[in-house]
């Protein structure tokens, strides 16, 4: 958008603050808009899987900051929680729905085995990719084996 | 000419503001109530108690990209949801929302209703049809057959609260009722066309072409971003709408105690709209055959018997 701008017209605008203020104030609701309705995807790799289902039910309720919605449906969602060990073997299926997730999207990497592999990461193991960031961009990392719920709501607000 | 050309416009423009405010009050009425059906709260943190949560879903919604497919047919594709919302639209042209709060009233009120309402599936089935996605046809496929099925029942029990009024025009179906409702003489009628109700909006306990844990999301499961709220949207208006019609055919519409007016139609749609979403969030989903054998060996039988006790009271009563 910027590049269509015309540099006298912006010098101009400068003075009076109008477009810059219009700008920021778009991407901005923009931003409160995605920060407050972070869709997950419904998909669980391993015992992660039973924390994520915990934060989303009736004690911690990931609905109280609109992310309760979880979809079954790559492209209508916007976060994909990587909850559990990547096997060699789910990691091409990982990636693809990825893909198939609209833009802008973002990925939480939860758990130790998301992150590098967690008590799974041995010399010599064949079968588990370590971390999920080989795969696709994690935004935030949530330590532990499970990590509470807690820690899962932490990080989705994190990276909000 | 003039008059009716503007009057027409200001109802256009009416409608769709109210159907899309209503939808989006809707969607956070149905995350409200499952949230407290399932002992949690529900959203909280956008605005007071949450109550702007749904404008940031719209908000977000707007600003996602918009996927087409690379098999899909584009035009067909791009046409369903729009086709989707159209008949919820139209039909807010009869809705008797007082006596003197109808756009048209129409001679054939009831009869316009019904038809416009089946014009729901075939923008179901292009949506299915047009991703080129074995979920979205499988979905649409089923979605059609309920659809078709339960639109025999309910019809039938329509007849026969016809049949009682004598006329089809919305104003005095529920001129009708002054006295006496129409659930108390038609009882049979109001529960059948509340469970036809159900399945015609795929809701829960009928909600099998969205069957999430074998369909991902049903006919709209390529669609994304803005494409999706339509059908999205589309749902919770269909829900409203069959509030509405139940309320002017079975509930006495505008009528009430003390003062007759709008707010007891508003009232009475909104219980109606809380009792499907209950309804949803407390029953599991039934199995597709068991959908079809409820609509074929126990609905419909009940539905003629009733058109048939119907007439034959009629007939000894006149
Ligand atoms: S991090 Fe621990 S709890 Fe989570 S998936 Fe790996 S082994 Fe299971």
């Amino acid at each position: 958008m910027e590049m269509n701008v015309n540099p006298q017209q912006a010098a101009a605008h400068q003075k009076d603050g109008l477009m810059g203020v219009v700008f920021a104030s778009l991407e901005k609701l923009l931003n409160i808009g995605r920060a407050n309705s972070l869709w997950p995807l419904t998909f669980g790799l391993h015992c992660c899987a039973i924390e994520m289902m915990a934060a989303s039910a009736s004690r911690f309720d990931l609905d109280r900051f609109g992310a309760g919605v979880f979809r079954g449906s790559p492209r209508q969602a916007d976060l994909m929680i990587v909850a559990g060990t990547v096997s060699r073997k789910m990691a091409p299926r990982i990636k693809m729905l990825y893909d198939q997730m609209p833009a802008p999207k973002y990925v939480i990497a939860m758990g130790g085995c998301a992150m590098w592999g967690g008590p799974y990461q041995y010399d010599g193991q064949y079968a588990i990719i370590e971390g999920v960031d080989r795969i696709v961009p994690a935004d935030v990392h949530v330590p532990g084996c499970p990590p509470r719920p807690e820690g899962l709501i932490e990080g989705l607000l994190s990276s909000a | 000419m003039i008059n009716i050309a503007i009057q027409i416009l200001i109802w256009a423009v009416g409608i769709i503001a109210v159907v899309t405010v209503n939808a989006l009050a809707l969607v956070y009425l149905e995350r409200k109530v499952s949230a407290h059906i399932q002992c949690r709260l529900g959203p909280m943190q956008v605005g007071f108690h949450g109550l702007l949560q749904t404008v940031a879903d719209a908000v977000k919604l707007v600003s996602k990209e918009q996927i087409i497919p690379k098999n899909a047919d584009k035009v067909l594709f791009i046409l369903a949801p729009i086709l989707a919302f159209f008949p919820v639209i139209v039909l807010f042209v009869v809705m008797p929302f007082a006596p003197n709060l109808i756009c048209r009233d129409l001679n054939i009120g009831v009869l316009y209703v019904f038809s416009f309402a089946s014009l729901e599936v075939i923008a179901i089935f292009m949506a299915g049809w047009s991703s080129n996605n074995k979920y979205s046809l499988l979905g649409a496929m089923r979605s059609v057959a309920q659809v078709v099925s339960y639109e025999v029942p309910l019809l039938l029990a329509v007849l026969a609260v016809v049949l009682v009024i004598g006329s089809l025009k919305m104003s005095e179906v529920v001129q009708y009722q002054h006295k006496i409702w129409m659930i108390f003489l038609q009882p049979a009628a109001f529960l059948i066309f509340m469970m036809g109700g159900l399945a015609d909006t795929n809701r829960s306990p009928f909600d099998i072409p969205e069957a999430e844990s074998e369909l991902i999301a049903g006919f709209h499961t390529e669609y994304s971003g803005m494409r999706f709220a339509l059908f999205f949207l589309s749902e919770y208006s269909n829900v409203f709408l069959v509030s509405c019609i139940a309320t002017a055919l079975f509930l006495g519409g505008w009528y009430g105690p003390f003062v007759n007016g709008i707010h007891w139609f508003v009232i009475k749609v909104y219980a109606l709209v809380f009792v499907m979403m209950w309804v949803r969030w407390t029953l599991p989903r039934l199995r597709p055959d068991q959908l079809m054998n409820f609509c074929w060996k126990i609905l419909t039988p009940i539905a003629i018997l009733n058109l048939l006790v119907t007439g034959v009271v009629l007939k000894l009563v006149h």
